[in-house]
């Protein structure tokens, strides 16, 4: 794969231009119905989302480069899906690094290991390990494709002023200041959020005395072939000891090792080199070659605003919220807060949902949040513990992990990002039908390999790019006019339904006007989704279950479509 | 329902062993026992509401006049 066209595009050198808006030219400031702040991965997700559903975007962003370093490395399963229905799903996989293997080890033995996607039968893996200036790079070019994204760089905001009609803003440019409005206003710009700022809101939590080295180094082929396609995680190993090591392998031999440093190192200091090689060295040996690519000495806290909206100002990724690096969940979250943000907005700037809707953005992104955290601080705990007891603890289930399956379990290098499900969101009809299994209502719906038109496909690439789509399942046989009618009917709706009709495996594939066939051709779908013949699901635009019957009423359907999307 | 009425047939004996395990230990090397075998007991226990009740119980009366390596609250 090296030398393909992909690599051969330096994405951390890239200078992005500073191109004169009209705006900038207008007698009155100009009025957008979306700004985003912060080209980062979760502003150009939020960008690429809402221009895939039509509304026009403006992106700023204060900088004009992408992500210096490799930075967020981890891509998990959901957010490959959220980036295939943005279209950019692919490249990601292609160019990073698929892994499923966890490996822990105390002292110098291996203790544990872990198998993050046992079941086959889905399109994406547990995670690719990619450079962030990669991600963005692919976002930035998709982007690109979208007429609608109107990107700026070297635009920087320096004022803003909320109101219950709109917000203005003042943006500083290499050419002078312009004002522009808008309807909504996305903050995703990062961790120190300049808007969370202007704003005087806070973003409050704990954060963690203990000091972190990264060293991305590159390794030649001989000895990178020494080091399996797996995460490796080392407590109190003998090449550093009394501290923590992970090793994680990215795209073009470059390789993530992440050294505890414990609070009192110094952050200067450590991050020189004549400090930094002695210590790969301890890991690789003093033979492997090895050049040095990006160093960087970080603390984290784990944080979070106490509300994502503010009124006509929705805050994403870093700037809403903070987690520790150990289980991916900075980035990936921040994917998902985008996701979640898009739909409702366009929905809400439609006229076609009451703006309450955005609350829900509040309220579920908020759970996932707290979700997150509450993950993140365990493993934090584990990995630097805050006391002698809690020390002795953690020493004691590393040791019994060696022969007790339950201490294997208790071991903590990271509890690995998986998606939210919105348990008790005010835009999930509860079940009244009984049914088994992961996909109640707030759920991701789970992937399947399914067959339409007689090619093998997957069932999250054939749900509609943008909207609810009405996933029922059938028994094979011929469907009833009147059942295919209320189907067709649901399509016609202002908030369009997209029916989707599963086939059993090996059914003849039906020919049925207006309505999108595929075969469950493994019987995989509805294993998971724990589905009988009748059985309907109405999923969301982000793919999150909304409701789910084991026979399909339009007149439910229509209910369910309502109170998720704030009007129920 | 935590059970503080006598449980151990030779209650003793139980007491003696727990002692005696500890014996010649640093307490450092104690400390790492006694995780062990709370992690152990905890696991086959099983139920955490039970645990819950024992760790109260634990604690009670006792006040803090230590200090973790905390956290802080940052803005």
């Amino acid at each position: 794969m090296d030398g393909s066209a992909a690599r051969q595009v330096d994405y951390q050198a890239l200078v992005l231009d500073y191109v004169r808006s009209p705006d900038q030219d207008a007698a009155r400031p100009v009025r957008h119905p979306v700004v985003i702040v912060g080209a980062g991965p979760v502003g150009l997700t939020a960008a690429i989302d809402l221009a895939q559903q039509g509304v026009p975007v403006v992106l700023l962003d204060e900088d004009d480069r992408l992500s210096t370093g490799s930075r967020a490395i981890c891509f998990a399963k959901r957010t490959l899906e959220i980036w295939d229905r943005l279209g950019c799903g692919e490249r990601m996989v292609e160019t990073g690094v698929t892994w499923n293997l966890g490996k822990v080890f105390f002292r110098d033995e291996p203790v544990y290991s872990f198998n993050l996607l046992p079941e086959a039968g889905h399109r994406r893996p547990a995670f690719v390990n990619l450079q962030q200036y990669y991600a963005e790079g692919f976002l930035l070019e998709r982007a690109r494709a979208l007429a609608n994204i109107d990107l700026r760089w070297k635009n920087r905001v320096t004022g803003l002023e909320t109101g219950p009609e709109g917000i203005a803003l003042t943006v500083e440019t290499p050419e002078g200041e312009y004002r522009l409005g808008c309807d909504w206003l996305v903050a995703a710009d990062g961790a120190r959020s300049p808007t969370r700022r202007a704003m005087g809101l806070e973003s409050r939590g704990r954060s963690f005395r203990d000091r972190f080295l990264i060293a991305d180094i590159r390794l030649e082929a001989e000895a990178a072939a020494a080091f399996p396609t797996e995460r490796w995680f080392w407590f109190d190993p003998p090449f550093h000891p009394g501290q923590s090591v992970l090793l994680h392998r990215q795209p073009d031999g470059v390789w993530r090792i992440d050294f505890q440093l414990g609070w009192e190192a110094d952050p200067v200091a450590e991050r020189q080199p004549e400090r930094v090689i002695p210590r790969i060295q301890a890991l690789l040996g003093r033979d492997t070659r090895f050049t040095l690519e990006w160093v960087s000495v970080y603390t984290f806290a784990c944080l979070r605003m106490e509300r994502f909206r503010h009124g006509r100002v929705l805050f994403a990724g870093d700037a809403a919220h903070g987690v520790s690096p150990f289980g991916a969940r900075g980035a990936n979250s921040g994917i998902q807060d985008a996701e979640n943000l898009a739909w409702k907005l366009r929905l809400v700037l439609a006229g076609q949902a009451p703006e309450g809707l955005l609350d829900s953005y509040d309220a579920e992104r908020v759970l996932a949040a707290e979700e997150n955290i509450r993950n993140s601080t365990r493993s934090t705990d584990f990995i630097t513990p805050k006391n002698e007891a809690s020390r002795a603890f953690r020493d004691a289930t590393l040791d019994l992990a060696r022969d007790c399956g339950f201490a294997r379990s208790l071991v903590n290098s990271g509890r690995l990002s998986l998606p939210s499900t919105y348990r008790d969101s005010p835009l999930n009809t509860p079940d009244t039908d009984a049914f088994l299994g992961a996909m109640l209502p707030g759920a991701p719906a789970a992937d399947a390999p399914v067959r339409r038109q007689g090619e093998p496909g997957w069932l999250l690439a054939s749900l509609g790019g943008s909207g609810f789509t009405g996933l029922c399942f059938g028994d094979g046989g011929a469907l009833p006019p009147a059942r295919l009618e209320a189907l067709r009917g649901l399509a016609r709706g202002a908030v369009p339904v997209q029916p989707l009709l599963v086939l059993p495996p090996g059914a003849a594939a039906a020919e049925w006007p207006g309505i999108a066939c595929i075969e469950d051709s493994e019987g995989l779908l509805a294993r998971r989704y724990d589905a009988t013949p009748g059985t309907f699901y109405l999923l969301r635009p982000d793919q999150h279950v909304a409701a789910r019957w084991r026979q399909f009423d339009p007149a439910l359907v229509r209910a369910a479509l309502a109170r998720a999307i704030g009007q129920g | 329902m935590l059970n503080t009425e006598l449980n151990l047939a030779a209650p003793d004996d139980v007491y003696e062993a727990l002692v005696a395990l500890h014996r010649d230990l640093t307490p450092a090397q104690s400390r790492l026992v006694n995780a062990r075998l709370i992690l152990l007991l905890a696991n086959h226990i099983g139920d955490a509401e039970v645990l819950r009740q024992a760790m109260a119980r634990a604690r009670a009366g006792i006040e803090p006049e230590g200090r973790d390596d905390t956290p802080q609250v940052v803005a």
